[in-house]
């Protein structure tokens, strides 16, 4: 079916604000959505489920939640991976302290945890702006990080802060496969999307894309910048405390602090700046992009230039390849992939005909 | 006796009185002394040359600034501790001189956005954007489209302001600011850099916006013919100085207003 609006004719305001006003839209959701639910446990394999589709649902939970902060509340910051961490290691406490406590509920308080930490470290937020602020940010991401390692409390006295996560059971339900994981995650994923995506196009998200784009007209027009700039920091560390704890539980199982150091922080901000700064289907963009493309080149190393290259140049060939393409979109699209998808879509609203 | 400004619509009691307003910025006094008031209903325009001190006396009005010295009188209560957000909640809205529009936002947006104040759903009920939220949202959007109506920018609700020509974005934010149903209005050249065509839709916006609404506007214009048409009294500042207060006819005969502008032969 071609990608058309004509003849969709919105009779009410109703109509019209709806989350995915074009019915094509509505339809590819939904068959997305469809497929991910009920085909891909069936076709796709252990390694496929555990290596690539939970960590890519989980990095797009990440990836959101810097969006959030630095798409919509245009509040750089380069601490998500910190974020993260809090969100594992409340997680953690939250099942290893209490007796009997459900895991989801363990997951909500890592990311009220989580949250905290972030309005804390926004606070900077308030007198500075751009480059400082992402140097504020720099902070948290050390100082989580070490206090994480330094005191062993966090870890509940685990050797060198190491934390295994505990087994996922939900209503005396057991996800220990594969597919149950990845379909937790994958729910898990698509309400808090959902829900962001409602945020956004409500007067909250407006209040943010305002402080973003000009935050004079936006005090005058009645916006409380502080308030809204703390809130962006909450609900952006909260996503990525809820990720950091789905990615100790439904991805490694055994994580330490310094796993979520700053090269992790760098990869979600990767996620967005490929994806597309400000648009929800970006993160999820720029997360596939981000997990998916080093294992095609893995992939296709192997298969095509194992022996036609000295294995000195083969294997760094896949970082330099992924370097060259991050900064070629950068170049050719600076909105990212999001963007490319739009264009596209613009197109294709007219085609064949565009004039 | 109930004046009458030029639109036909009666001129009310004072509704902002300023008094002695003194505002420096280190040893820079961008203002010293002024006292003037604005009535309900009218129009009034502040007019001076270049540096006289009109935007600081805006950004003085809706609490940008805050003045060392004097007195602000709104609605018949002395104006204590003030931020720019409070303004926006008493009914105080205002363009401003470069045009300061969300850019990365849809027209449509960027009227939302005005009605902020009047949004009273937490960010939950947003994010679940079921019953109450779904209903404000409506019924905002419903207000928005009046708005929309009334400046006639229908055919471009969708678009992102950025790609919006210099005239239509100065309409939107017009709209932006009437959005949240002011009763005062602060307009800071609306229609600087405009040509002819637009500069008389603005005209008549802004008249139909004070005709229809009763909004009290104050504008600051550099314009002499519309300043003179469309106000009912006019402020001449200089140097941070009030130097002329009247109708236009006032303004014009004064012969310090004249040398202000023509500057005297000495």
């Amino acid at each position: 079916m071609l990608y058309r609006e004509a003849g969709q004719f919105k009779t009410s305001y109703a109509a019209d604000q709806q989350i995915f006003p074009i019915r094509q839209d509505r339809i590819a959701i939904g068959l997305i959505l469809a497929v991910a639910a009920l085909v891909v446990p069936f076709v796709a394999s252990e390694y496929w489920i555990k290596a690539i589709l939970i960590p890519f649902l989980i990095f797009s939970l990440a990836a959101l939640g810097l969006n959030i902060l630095t798409g919509y509340a245009g509040q750089l910051s380069l601490g998500s991976a910190a974020f993260m961490a809090v969100g594992a290691f409340a997680a953690y406490n939250f099942m290893g302290r209490i007796e009997g406590m459900p895991v989801l509920l363990a997951f909500i308080g890592g990311g009220l945890s989580a949250a905290a930490v972030g309005i804390l470290f926004g606070l900077p937020s308030l007198r500075i702006k751009g480059f400082y602020l992402a140097v504020a940010t720099l902070a948290a991401q050390f100082f989580i990080v070490w206090a994480l390692t330094k005191f062993g409390w966090f870890s509940m006295d685990s050797s060198s802060g190491v934390i295994t996560a505990q087994d996922i059971v939900i209503l005396g339900f057991r996800f220990d496969t594969p597919v149950s994981v990845y379909l937790l995650v994958l729910t898990i994923v698509v309400v808090m999307a959902l829900l962001a995506k409602n945020m956004v196009r409500s007067s909250v998200g407006r209040a943010w894309m305002a402080v973003r784009d000009m935050d004079v007209a936006a005090e005058v027009i009645g916006i409380r910048i502080m308030h809204t700039k703390l809130l962006a920091f909450a609900i952006s560390s909260f996503y990525c405390g809820v990720a950091g704890a789905l990615y100790a539980y439904a991805y490694l199982g055994t994580v330490e602090p310094e796993g979520f150091n700053l090269d992790l922080s760098f990869k979600i901000l990767f996620m967005i700046i490929i994806g597309g700064v400000g648009s929800i289907m970006g993160s999820f963009l720029g997360s596939a992009f981000i997990v998916l493309l080093p294992i095609l080149l893995d992939v296709l190393i192997q298969d095509f230039l194992t022996g036609l290259l000295p294995p000195s140049i083969s294997s760094n060939l896949q970082l330099m390849v992924f370097g060259g393409l991050i900064i070629f979109f950068l170049i050719v699209e600076p909105h990212g992939l999001a963007r490319l998808w739009q264009i596209g879509k613009e197109k294709l609203r007219l085609w064949p005909f565009p004039h | 006796m109930s004046e009458q400004n030029h639109n036909g619509r009666r001129v009310g009691e004072v509704v902002l009185d300023l008094q002695n307003i003194s505002l420096r910025f280190g040893g820079v006094k961008a203002l010293t002394d002024i006292s003037f008031n604005v009535k309900e209903h009218e129009i009034r325009a502040i007019i001076g040359p270049n540096g006289a001190g009109k935007s600081s006396m805006l950004n003085v009005i809706n609490g940008v600034y805050h003045p060392q010295e004097g007195r602000i009188v709104f609605r018949g209560e002395e104006r204590k501790k003030m931020e720019p957000h409070m303004a926006a909640t008493q009914g105080i809205a205002r363009t401003f001189q470069n045009i300061a529009l969300f850019k990365g936002m849809s027209v449509l947006d960027n009227i939302m956005t005005g009605r902020i104040t009047k949004m009273k759903c937490g960010f939950l009920e947003q994010a679940l954007y079921l019953g109450r939220a779904q209903k404000e949202e409506l019924a905002h959007r419903e207000k928005v489209e009046e708005v929309i109506d009334f400046l006639e920018i229908q055919h471009i609700r969708k678009t992102p302001v950025g790609r919006l020509p210099y005239g239509l974005q100065k309409r939107v934010e017009l709209g932006r600011a009437l959005a949240a149903e002011p009763s005062l209005l602060l307009l800071d050249e609306p229609m600087a850099g405009m040509n002819v065509e637009e500069k008389q839709d603005m005209c008549r916006f802004i008249l139909d916006v004070n005709d229809q609404f009763g909004t009290t506007i104050v504008l600051i214009e550099h314009d002499m013919g519309v300043v003179m048409d469309i106000s009912d009294r006019v402020v001449v500042l200089d140097y941070g100085k009030k130097i002329g207060d009247g109708t236009p006819d006032d303004v014009r005969n004064n012969q310090e207003v004249i040398s202000a502008y023509l500057g005297v032969a000495h």
